[in-house]
């Protein structure tokens, strides 16, 4: 399936290599990424099946590699150029890394559902050993010894019976000349043998994101650009139906004012439509837009309220749905008279709002557009920008900066398509900046979500048989307008895959229609489903009296692994058989978050109480213990979190560590006041006075991160330590106040008004 | 036309006297070191030195920078990296890195008022500024380690 070739003289690495240098690239269809959680709801993704990761050395020494993906935050342009510099026996100091372009050769480049590495970890140690191995060949052929009897050092080949050796730069021509191994003869190290890999290792961007010299995409510029801010019909689907840009086009700076077409449904990434005002300067811009006289025509979305959804929402949870899996016969045993438990839970539509606003460059010229901009997925904005102005992906040039944040936002490049057009329009490059409030207003959401479960209890507390029904509007639906079920990606996020050991079970998912954009959001569909599970499941452990942790690993039950025979499991986009669903695992993180925390020493009371949770999102297994501190007042504070995780092999300890850090407050947010609304179709929140995120004031002082010792395949580390943290964080409330918080977010909980 | 002198230099500005000093930083000067995010003094991505002051340059007007010193991230040392720098880098604080203009740029300031700052000290200077990927731990204890290091 996987071919590697010598590309040295293809003329579209030019910018990169200079002349002479000696060029892998790696071209791979691994069939599994057509399986993306995300990706099978994105045409240009879908189309992307021949990878090519590359690393290329120059007759002088320097190595240069390839990042592919994009960089947010979570340390991947620095995590793996280092698995390919390992295999390749390069010195990392040295390594140059340079940023791709958008560009299907190199595979799939949707920087999102935690996947960059455990899709690439193999390809680029592939990558990185082909080429160590084609240099040995190269210097073993000068010296006309067998390859065999060389090895490598640091970028040097070694002949230790002769004590002759050669710098990769000196060997790079003449391996160049050479052919590529197949894959087969390629000589993977030995985990042992590893320099970086495993290894806690900093952003190659460190010094520059401490000294304000890194560039981000609202940072570009080019000669000659304008700068343009869009007002955007506040419902979605909704249309210019008279505009007055008079006072507007006073405005000093301003230059005129462009209309942008309505999208045709579904939104997908389409612009949403509006008016533009392009002026000398960003502020020129803002200002001309508050003159503007707009009269919209709303259309049909004009009557989204979020209050009345939500009993839509719990309407539906309430009947019977979509049945998603079933064990056993749950109605039976609902019907024979036993105790009945049953609870509902709600997460209210939530925003990205990552520090950077959505911001792009584009320069549209002879017939091409070259953008910058700070996005998860440059082919993507290759597919939007082409389709939008009618010419071929390949005749957009999507330059990818450093994102201020990205939380799965910048997947979704309706902001660039913008840039783009507007470029187009006035015949000069155009810098789009959206403000807070854009942003806030026109996000992607993470679905608005009720769900309903009910267990039948026997005499000890134990579930006998267990019913859970969510209810969403699904992100199919940005993509395709009659879309109202749950998809079996999104359901497979921490709803389908209920790990527990019961005798009767079924899981159902009822219809929504979506009235706003919804997209995916850091750990998307798992914070709502883990959520509720792990809430219920705490609520039946104290019902039970009985510890919660050690209800916990009960109804988990006994290592094995989850039977998806005859179910819709899709496991995001990865093969079962090389990341089953193992229980022992979760037990696994689970006895060791217990045993870290001093889980056993510590007991709630009245005002301060722990929580506990565990969940497996991105083929990763989480469990986390959150303390919390409750004043009278009830004002919380967090002092401490331990979360323990098995991503399998961790590339990069010190990233993994960060992420998961990082996910304990965006967590925190999730739970304090993650809650955007609508009313007359239109979001009700504005800035971080309205849709305030966690400040250092509000967030756990300590996270202590355990990384369980695995040589299991690589998992992902950007988005599973969320969903336990959210409710874990919960179940700490109830243990420290008896309050059980089961509609989030806690500022309009009136639980605690 | 307005007077001021950004990290040393001596600037002049005749445009829009109501525009803030953020976007005259970024799309005038082109110092883009100094973050938008939000635009109303909330989040801190923008705080920049006025005289030695932390501000929010989001909401600032040039008539209102007019004859001061102002000084970015790009100068925040003169020579090498400043103590808050150092220990940022040393303890890896910076996911994204987007914020960490404003909050270096804070800290600074704090460090200069108060060498050796308390937890409730951190707290009150920094509660301005958000980090969206959730550095705060890291920034405490930066803080803390670029205390030892001025000291």
């Amino acid at each position: 399936m996987k071919t590697i070739e010598n590309v040295s003289r293809r003329r579209f690495l030019r910018g990169v290599f200079g002349a002479g240098a000696f060029v892998l690239a790696v071209r791979c269809v691994p069939v599994s990424l057509a399986q993306g959680v995300v990706d099978a709801l994105n045409d240009a993704n879908r189309a992307t099946f021949h990878p090519s990761l590359f690393v290329g050395i120059q007759p002088d020494g320097t190595i240069y590699i390839v990042a592919h993906r994009s960089e947010m935050g979570t340390v991947i342009r620095t995590s793996l150029p280092m698995v390919l510099a390992d295999e390749l026996d390069a010195d990392w100091k040295h390594v140059k890394v340079d940023q791709a372009v958008g560009d299907k050769r190199l595979g799939d480049q949707n920087t999102d559902g935690s996947k960059s590495v455990r899709t690439y970890f193999n390809t680029m140690r592939e990558c990185g050993a082909t080429a160590r191995m084609m240099l040995i060949q190269a210097a073993a052929q000068r010296w006309n010894v067998p390859a065999l009897e060389c090895s490598t050092e640091i970028e040097v080949v070694v002949h230790k019976p002769s004590g002759r050796h050669a710098g990769y730069g000196g060997l790079a021509s003449d391996a160049a000349k050479l052919a590529v191994p197949p894959k087969d003869q390629v000589q993977l190290k030995k985990p042992a043998e590893w320099r970086y890999i495993g290894k806690s290792m900093v952003s190659i961007d460190l010094e520059n994101l401490c000294t304000g010299k890194a560039v981000y995409g609202i940072d570009a510029r080019v000669n000659g650009m304008v700068y343009a801010s869009i007002e955007h019909p506040p419902v979605l689907g909704g249309k210019v139906r008279a505009l007055d840009d008079k006072e507007t086009l006073k405005v000093a700076g301003v230059k005129r004012t462009i209309s942008i077409d309505p999208f045709k449904p579904p939104a997908a990434f389409q612009p949403l439509g509006g008016v533009a005002v392009i002026a000398d300067n960003t502020w020129a811009a803002f200002q001309g837009r508050k003159k503007l006289k707009i009269d919209w025509e709303n259309g049909p979305n004009e009557s989204y309220d979020s209050s009345e959804y939500k009993k839509e929402l719990f309407d539906a949870a309430h009947q019977p749905g979509k049945v998603i899996r079933s064990v056993g016969d749950s109605d039976q045993e609902f019907g024979r008279n036993k105790t009945i438990y049953e609870a509902d839970y709600y997460v209210p539509l939530l925003a990205h709002v990552p520090m950077e606003p959505m911001a792009a460059l584009a320069e549209f010229k002879d017939g091409k557009v070259t953008v910058w901009a700070p996005t998860q997925n440059p082919q993507a904005v290759q597919a939007i920008v082409s389709s939008e102005l009618g010419i071929p992906p390949e005749s957009v040039i999507c330059n990818v900066t450093l994102l201020g944040g990205g939380f799965g936002r910048k997947s979704k490049p309706d902001y660039v398509a913008e840039a783009a057009v507007l470029s187009k329009k006035v015949g000069r490059p155009v810098k789009v900046v959206w403000t807070r409030e854009d942003d806030v207003k026109f996000d992607y959401y993470n679905a608005v979500a009720a769900m309903y479960i009910k267990a039948a209890l026997d005499e000890k507390g134990k579930p006998t048989a267990w019913l859970q029904r969510s209810v969403f509007p699904p992100i199919t639906a940005t993509f395709d307008v009659g879309a109202i079920y749950g998809d079996p990606p999104h359901l497979a996020q921490g709803w389908t895959d209920l790990p527990y050991d019961l005798p009767n079970l079924r899981i159902e998912n009822g219809p929504a229609h979506a009235h706003v954009r919804i997209g995916w959001l850091r750990s998307v569909a798992n914070i709502y489903h883990a959520f509720a599970v792990q809430s219920f499941t705490d609520e039946l452990a104290h019902r039970a009296q009985r510890d919660p942790a050690e209800y916990l690993l009960d109804l988990i039950g006994q290592p094995r692994t989850l039977d998806f025979t005859n179910v819709n499991y899709p496991n995001y986009g990865a093969d079962y058989k090389t990341y089953p669903w193992e229980t022992g695992r979760l037990r696994n993180v689970l006895e060791m978050v217990v045993k870290k925390s001093g889980w056993a020493r510590k007991k709630s009371e009245t005002g301060h109480g722990f929580g506990i949770a565990a969940h497996r999102s991105f083929l990763t297994y989480v469990a986390t213990v959150v303390e919390v501190e409750i004043t009278d007042d009830g004002n919380i504070r967090i002092p401490r979190v331990d979360t323990a995780l098995d991503a399998g092999l961790v590339v990069n300890p010190e990233a993994t560590t960060a992420q998961f850090q990082g996910a304990a407050v965006f967590g925190t947010s999730i739970v304090r006041t993650g809650e955007i609304t609508a009313k007359n179709g239109a979001i009700e929140q504005n800035n971080f006075y309205d849709y305030p995120v966690a400040r250092i004031t509000d967030v756990p002082a300590q996270t202590n991160v355990y990384i369980a010792e695995s040589l299991a395949p690589p998992a992902g580390v950007g988005e599973p330590g969320v969903p336990p943290f959210v409710a874990a964080f919960c179940n700490a409330i109830f243990a420290a106040t008896g309050k059980r918080v089961r509609d989030l977010p806690l500022s309009s909980n009136k639980l605690f008004a | 036309m307005i007077q001021l002198k950004v990290n040393g230099s001596s600037r002049t500005f005749d445009g829009d006297s109501n525009m803030p000093l953020l976007w005259y930083l970024r799309d005038i000067l082109g110092l883009t070191g100094t973050k938008f995010g939000c635009g109303m003094a909330l989040c801190g991505a923008c705080t920049v030195h006025k005289n030695g002051q932390a501000i929010r340059s989001c909401v600032t007007p040039m008539s209102s920078a007019a004859g001061s010193q102002i000084v970015t991230i790009e100068a925040l040392s003169m020579g090498g990296l400043h103590p808050v720098q150092e220990a940022w880098i040393e303890l890896n604080v910076p996911q994204c890195g987007y914020c960490q203009s404003g909050q270096m740029m804070q800290a600074a300031i704090l460090l200069k008022a108060k060498p050796h700052p308390t937890d409730l000290d951190i707290d009150d200077a920094m509660a301005g500024n958000i980090c969206r990927c959730g550095t705060y731990q890291r920034i405490r204890q930066a803080i803390k380690l670029a205390a030892e290091k001025s000291a």
